[in-house]
């Protein structure tokens, strides 16, 4: 069985962003670009499959612009036999990126799509979801626990209130939490090798898919700052102070 | 405008996410019903009939939509959507499965998580870990959307809404629900409790979270934790507060041993007043903290136990 990884670039989540003076977008010059964490965890989790034999081929897909190709050799380097980079000038919506990828699999025909199960730029958490819709696919969101059982993947689900363990019928599509694994670093060695393994990098214009954005941004704005307050001394003070001064307890 | 809600509820109860979803629709304006998908789930639908201003509460009741299975689900309200405006859902990781799946199905617009209603087409969101806000608009005819509970307050519950059963049963036979495993609680639930008291990686271990249990207790709060802690093993993805988990803004927010990254932030910003207790002085918590004890946990903890 092949599996289709999703790999997107975004910014470092650990870097706070600014939004650009016009309010239009947010400014993300000379800001530090990273593999969106979750999907690091999908990617991992299916190289864990390959190793596990389950999986034949490990195929990564990125759909963005071309310094993408970063993020794809990260995911080589982590263990994923190839790459494909769709390349666009900019931004897409995830309802595109779906449409997009559904070519893709009508060429690769993979048995399953692992993807995180949110970008931490956009926090849409929705490109999974669609991709399963177009395909009429079995969905697995926010997986902490995936085995895979001759024709059917038994999935545990953070939920809410707890986990849902559910059943699903292959080729599925299914989306990374936190707990699913954790993350190899990719060694040195690796990361050579990596240079050498192939990565496709095809023109958006060859897939026939529309582009034209469904969504018009309007605004991006900074929220309120929340300022800081004061530092007390002591437990009394802090119990005192929210007794009598904001009366929360 | 015909706006139909996807009521959150375990069949036996409705979540009250679902009327902070109904004053969101409400702002949008226009008929409202609700539906209400599950197995045995007529006192659900009973307590959705009792929403202020909702005009039909649709009934599916069957095996197949146990557990909520997006599959389903999303074939189910396929079968609704021409008959609306506007398809919503409370931002939970249900509304999460099943309403992306829909909009792709339609082939329309969605927008996940929305914080408030400008117009009929128009609605802000946060996106970079609250970082930012946009304000994003579209032209489809059919709007699919989750909406943030925090962001609006409750509507009340003091109507008598027409119930409906629906005879469609869209069982595709992708999927099948196995069993849940349910965090059991006394305390209240995490996004709704008005006093949290969230615990980080400074908790050391899953059983020290037992100090912050005894101070909720005290104060009928509810306990959180940060990435790092889930991260760590201390404690289940559940009670996780912040970008990649839940969304709460209480009236009082203690954050304990929470250094305060960016994707914790992101979750508790919003809450009224937000008290830190961390013994490094330069935790970032610190600058969005109305009150700080620069202590160890250890000590501050059981002190403020005793003090209530």
């Amino acid at each position: 069985m092949k599996i289709l990884v999703m790999v997107k670039r975004v910014s470092d989540p650990n870097v706070m962003i600014r939004v650009s003076a016009d309010n239009s977008s947010v400014d993300l010059n000379n800001v530090k670009m990273a593999i969106n964490p979750f999907c690091e965890i999908a990617v991992e989790e299916a190289v864990r499959l390959k190793e596990a034999g389950i999986a034949s081929e490990v195929v990564a897909l990125s759909i963005g612009t071309s310094q993408s190709q970063e993020q794809l050799r990260t995911a080589l380097a982590m263990g994923a036999d190839r790459g494909i980079l769709i390349e666009s000038e900019g931004p897409l919506e995830s309802l595109t990126v779906a449409k997009l990828t559904q070519k893709v699999i009508a060429e690769e025909q993979p048995g399953l799509v692992i993807l995180g199960k949110q970008s931490t730029d956009t926090d849409n958490s929705q490109t999974g979801q669609m991709l399963a819709s177009l395909m009429g696919w079995a969905q697995g969101t926010f997986a902490s626990k995936l085995e895979i059982d001759g024709e059917s993947i038994n999935l545990t689900r953070e939920v809410d209130s707890g986990l849902q363990t559910v059943r699903l019928s292959m080729p599925a599509v299914v989306t990374c939490d936190l707990r699913l694994n954790e993350p190899r670093f990719a060694s040195l060695p690796n990361i050579m090798k990596a240079k050498r393994k192939p990565l496709d990098i095809k023109p958006i214009a060859d897939f026939g898919v529309d582009l034209t954005p469904r969504i018009k941004t309007l605004m991006v704005e900074t929220p309120n700052e929340r300022q800081g307050g004061e530092v007390l001394s002591s437990v009394a003070e802090l119990v005192e102070k929210l007794k009598t001064e904001k009366g929360v307890i | 405008m015909t706006i139909l809600i996807i009521a959150e509820h375990d069949n036996k109860s409705l979540k009250e996410i679902t009327l902070n979803t109904m004053t969101a629709a409400t702002q949008i304006g226009g008929d409202i019903d609700v539906l209400v998908a599950g197995e045995n789930c007529g006192s659900a639908a009973d307590a959705a009939a009792a929403i202020t201003g909702v005009r039909r509460v649709l009934v599916a009741d069957h095996a197949c939509y146990n557990g909520q299975l997006a599959e389903n689900m999303a074939a189910l309200i396929e079968t609704l959507a021409s008959d609306y405006s506007h398809i919503m859902a409370p931002t939970t990781t249900s509304g999460k499965n099943i309403l992306p799946r829909l909009a792709a199905t339609l082939d329309t617009s969605y927008f996940s998580d929305i914080i408030s209603v400008e117009s009929a087409d128009t609605f802000k969101r946060t996106i970079y870990a609250g970082n930012a806000i946009e304000t994003v608009q579209t032209a489809d005819s059919i709007k699919v959307m989750t909406v943030r509970g925090t962001a609006f307050d409750l509507s009340e519950t003091n109507g008598s809404a027409t119930i409906e059963a629906l005879s469609t049963v869209t069982d595709l036979g992708l999927s099948s629900f196995v069993n849940e495993e349910l965090a059991e609680s006394e305390r209240p639930e995490l996004t709704s409790a008005n006093i949290v008291i969230s615990g980080g990686r400074g908790m050391q271990n899953g059983e020290n979270f037992s100090i912050l249990e005894k101070v909720a207790d005290k104060l009928g709060a509810a306990v959180g934790a940060s990435r790092a802690a889930v991260d760590a093993g201390f404690v289940p993805n559940d009670m996780q507060v912040g970008q990649t988990g839940k969304i709460v803004a209480p009236d009082l927010y203690i954050a304990v041993g929470i250094s305060g990254a960016i994707q914790h932030l992101a979750g508790m910003k919003d809450s009224k007043v937000i008290v830190a207790i961390n013994k490094d002085p330069d935790a970032p918590i610190f600058s969005v903290a109305d009150y700080g004890l620069v202590a160890d946990l250890f000590d501050a903890v059981p002190e403020l136990e005793q003090a209530l």
